[in-house]
C-alpha cells in the first residue's frame, strides 16, 4: 500500500497509470464504445477529414478512423501485453529456480537459455510462423518461446546476487523454506531490473507485432490493428500524411507510458532510488557524533 | 549447552568434480556453554565463516554434529546470527520496523504489544522508537549492526553467532558496538560465538578464545592465559599482537598486564 502511495505521489507515474488504464478499458470495451463497425467501408467518405460522426476522419477505404483505432487496442495492447507477462513470468520463475538450486539444474537451464539467446528474435519468429501458420497468436506464441530467456537470465543473475546476503541467509536461520525466500525476499528484490526489462519487451513486442502485420504475416487484413494502419496509412503519406497520426500517435503514448511507468515503478519499489525520502538527512546519529568527538581529543 | 562434535566440511574445488575437493573444516570440536562467550579466531580463509554456518544450520557438515543440549538439528530457535556486511544484512526494501517483525512473524502479538516490544529492544541496542520508519540505507553502519542484533535478540535465540559482526565498522563505532555486545550478554544471559580475526576484539568481549587454523582448532584459551598458548601458530599470532600491530582500546594489553 505504502509502494502504490509513493508510485500515486509521482505525477509522472500516476498520469501514466490513468492513460494506460483508460487505454486498457477502451480496449476491453471497443465493440461497445466504438461509433462505427471498424471494417465498414464506406468509399464516399475516403479520406473524410474529421466530422462529428466520424471524429478522427475516414481512411483511404472510408472507414472510421476512431472505431478502428479503438479496436486496435486489443491486439497491439492487450495481448502484447499478456505476452510479454507470459513470457516474464515463466522467464523469471526459471531463472530463480536456477539461481537457487545451483549446480547441475542451473548449468543446463542457462545452456538451454543460450541456446534460446543464440537465435536471431526474428529469424525464429518467422520460422514458427513457417511451421504453425500466420496470425497474432502464432507471432506472440513464437515472442513468448523467445524472450523468456532474457527474463531468466536477469533473474537468475539477481537471484545469485542477492543469495548469499545477511538478510537472505538470517531469513534461512529463521527456518524460511525456498519458496517463502522467494517470495517474501528475492522476487521483491528483483523486481526492479525484472521491470526495466519487460517495459521495454513491451515497447519492442508492440513495434514487432506491428512489423509482422504489415509483412502481411501478423493481423490478417480487415482487421485493425495499429501497426497495419500506419502501413496502410503510408501509402498515402505524401498526399495524405495526416494519415499517419493517429495510429502513430497511439503507439507512441503507449509506449512512452509503460517506460515512464516502469521507470517511476523502479523507483517506488526501491526505497534508496531517489524519492522524497533520500532528500532527509540522517540527523543525530549517535556513532557520527561520537567519532567526531573522539578525533577532537584526538588532535 | 552448544556443541561441535567432530566438525568436517569439505567443497569440491570444481563444481561437478568429485576428485578434488578442498577440505575447508577438519574435526573441529568446540563447546559454548549457556551465557558463555566463545571467541573464533582465525586467519583469513581458515574456515570460521563455513563453521559459524554450520553452527547456524544453514549448512550441513560432511561428518560430525552440531548438537544443543544433546538435541541435533535445534538451530532453528536456539542460535540467531548477526553478520559482517551491514549493507545487505536488513532486506534495502524493508524498513527497520518490518526487518525487526521477521522473526516476530507466527508469533500471535497485537499490534500495541509488538510495537512496544519493538521500541523496547531498539532502546536496549541504543537505537529508539523513531528508526522504526527508517530504511538500511538511512542508518550509518554501526545503527545497522545494531538493528541486526535487536533482530537477533527477537528471535529468543540463546546464541548469536556473530560472525565478523564488527570488522567493518571504525574502530571507534567498533569499540561502542562491543560494549553494547558486552551489556546485552549481562541483560538476557544470551551466549555468543564471536567469529573474528581480530585478537584485541575478541580478547575484550570473549570468556575463551578458539584459535582455529587451517581448518583446526589448535588452541582453546581462556581468557587471561592467552600467554599461555603452545601451539606455534597461536604464539605467532600473539606475538604479533604483542608487537603493536594492534591498534586502539588496548584491551589485550590490559589482560596481559592484569596477569602480571
Ligand atoms: N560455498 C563454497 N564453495 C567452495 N568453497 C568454499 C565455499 N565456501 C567457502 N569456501 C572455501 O572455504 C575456505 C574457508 O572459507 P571461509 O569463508 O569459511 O573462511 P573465513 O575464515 O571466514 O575467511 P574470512 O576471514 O576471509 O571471512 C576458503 O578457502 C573458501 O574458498
Ligand atoms: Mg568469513
Amino acid at each position: 500500500m505504502k509502494r502504490l502511495q509513493r508510485l500515486l505521489s509521482d505525477r509522472l507515474a500516476a498520469a501514466s497509470l490513468a492513460v494506460l488504464a483508460a487505454i486498457l478499458a477502451a480496449g476491453a470495451l471497443a465493440p461497445w464504445i466504438a461509433p462505427h463497425p471498424p471494417d465498414e467501408v464506406d468509399m464516399a467518405l475516403r479520406y473524410a477529414p474529421w466530422s462529428l460522426d466520424y471524429p478522427l476522419g475516414n481512411d483511404q477505404l472510408g472507414r472510421c478512423v476512431l472505431s478502428r483505432v479503438l479496436h486496435g487496442i486489443r491486439p497491439s495492447v492487450l495481448y502484447v501485453l499478456a505476452a510479454v507477462l507470459a513470457s516474464a513470468g515463466f522467464g523469471t520463475a526459471v531463472g530463480m529456480a536456477a539461481g537457487l538450486l545451483r549446480g547441475r539444474t542451473d548449468a543446463l537451464l542457462m545452456r538451454l537459455c543460450d541456446v534460446m539467446l543464440s537465435f536471431p528474435g526474428y529469424v525464429m519468429t518467422l520460422a514458427v510462423i513457417g511451421v504453425l501458420g500466420t496470425g497474432l497468436a502464432n507471432i506472440l506464441l513464437a515472442f513468448i518461446l523467445m524472450k523468456w530467456a532474457w527474463f531468466a537470465r536477469v533473474a537468475r543473475t539477481a537471484v545469485q546476487r542477492h543469495a548469499d546476503a545477511g538478510y537472505v541467509l538470517f531469513a534461512r536461520t529463521l527456518g524460511a523454506g525456498r519458496l517463502t525466500l522467494l517470495r517474501r525476499h528475492l522476487l521483491p528484490a528483483c523486481l526492479p531490473e525484472l521491470a526495466v526489462l519487460a517495459s521495454g519487451s513491451f515497447g519492442t513486442t508492440l513495434l514487432q507485432v506491428s512489423g509482422l502485420s504489415f509483412l502481411g504475416l501478423g493481423i490478417q487484413a480487415p482487421h485493425a490493428e495499429w501497426g497495419m494502419m500506419l502501413s496502410e496509412a503510408r501509402q498515402a503519406m505524401f498526399s495524405r500524411p495526416e494519415q499517419l497520426l493517429a495510429p502513430g500517435f497511439m503507439i507512441v503514448l503507449t509506449v512512452s507510458a509503460v517506460n515512464f511507468l516502469s521507470d517511476a515503478l523502479q523507483t517506488a519499489l526501491d526505497p534508496q532510488a531517489g524519492g522524497p525520502r533520500q532528500a532527509a538527512a540522517v540527523p543525530g546519529e549517535p556513532e557520527a557524533a561520537a567519532a567526531a568527538m573522539l578525533r577532537k581529543e584526538a588532535v | 549447552m552448544l556443541a561441535a562434535e567432530g566438525i568436517a566440511k569439505s567443497y569440491s574445488s570444481r563444481p561437478g568434480r568429485r576428485a578434488q575437493r578442498q577440505a575447508v573444516l577438519e574435526e573441529v570440536t568446540l563447546r559454548c556453554a549457556e551465557g558463555e562467550c566463545l571467541g573464533i579466531i582465525g586467519a583469513s580463509g581458515s574456515g570460521k565463516s563455513t563453521l559459524g554456518r554450520i553452527l547456524l544450520g544453514l549448512e550441513r557438515p560432511d561428518q560430525g554434529k552440531v548438537t544443543i543440549d544433546g538435541r541435533e538439528r535445534a538451530h532453528r530457535d536456539a542460535v540467531s546470527a548477526v553478520f559482517q556486511d551491514y549493507r545487505s544484512s536488513i532486506h534495502p526494501f524493508f524498513t527497520v520496523r518490518q526487518a525487526l517483525l521477521e522473526p516476530l512473524r507466527g508469533k500471535r502479538l497485537g499490534r500495541a504489544e509488538t510495537d512496544r516490544r519493538l521500541e523496547e529492544m531498539l532502546e536496549q541496542v541504543g537505537l529508539d522508537g523513531s528508526y522504526l520508519e527508517r530504511y538500511p540505507h538511512e542508518l550509518s553502519g554501526g545503527q545497522a549492526q545494531r538493528v541486526c542484533i535487536a533482530r537477533a535478540l527477537l528471535t529468543g535465540a540463546r546464541w548469536i553467532v556473530l560472525d565478523e559482526a564488527v570488522s567493518s565498522l571504525d574502530a571507534s563505532v567498533q569499540a561502542q558496538v562491543l560494549e553494547l555486545l558486552e551489556r546485552i550478554r549481562g541483560m538476557h544471559g544470551i551466549g555468543y560465538l564471536f567469529i573474528t580475526h581480530d585478537l584485541e576484539a575478541a580478547a575484550f568481549l570473549c570468556d575463551r578464545i578458539a584459535i582455529l587454523h587451517e581448518g583446526r582448532i589448535v588452541e582453546t584459551l581462556a581468557r587471561g592465559r592467552l600467554g599461555e598458548a603452545r601451539h606455534p601458530y597461536a604464539r605467532e599470532l600473539l606475538a604479533l599482537f604483542r608487537s603493536g600491530l594492534g591498534t586502539g582500546t588496548g584491551a589485550l594489553n590490559a589482560d596481559k598486564e592484569g596477569k602480571g
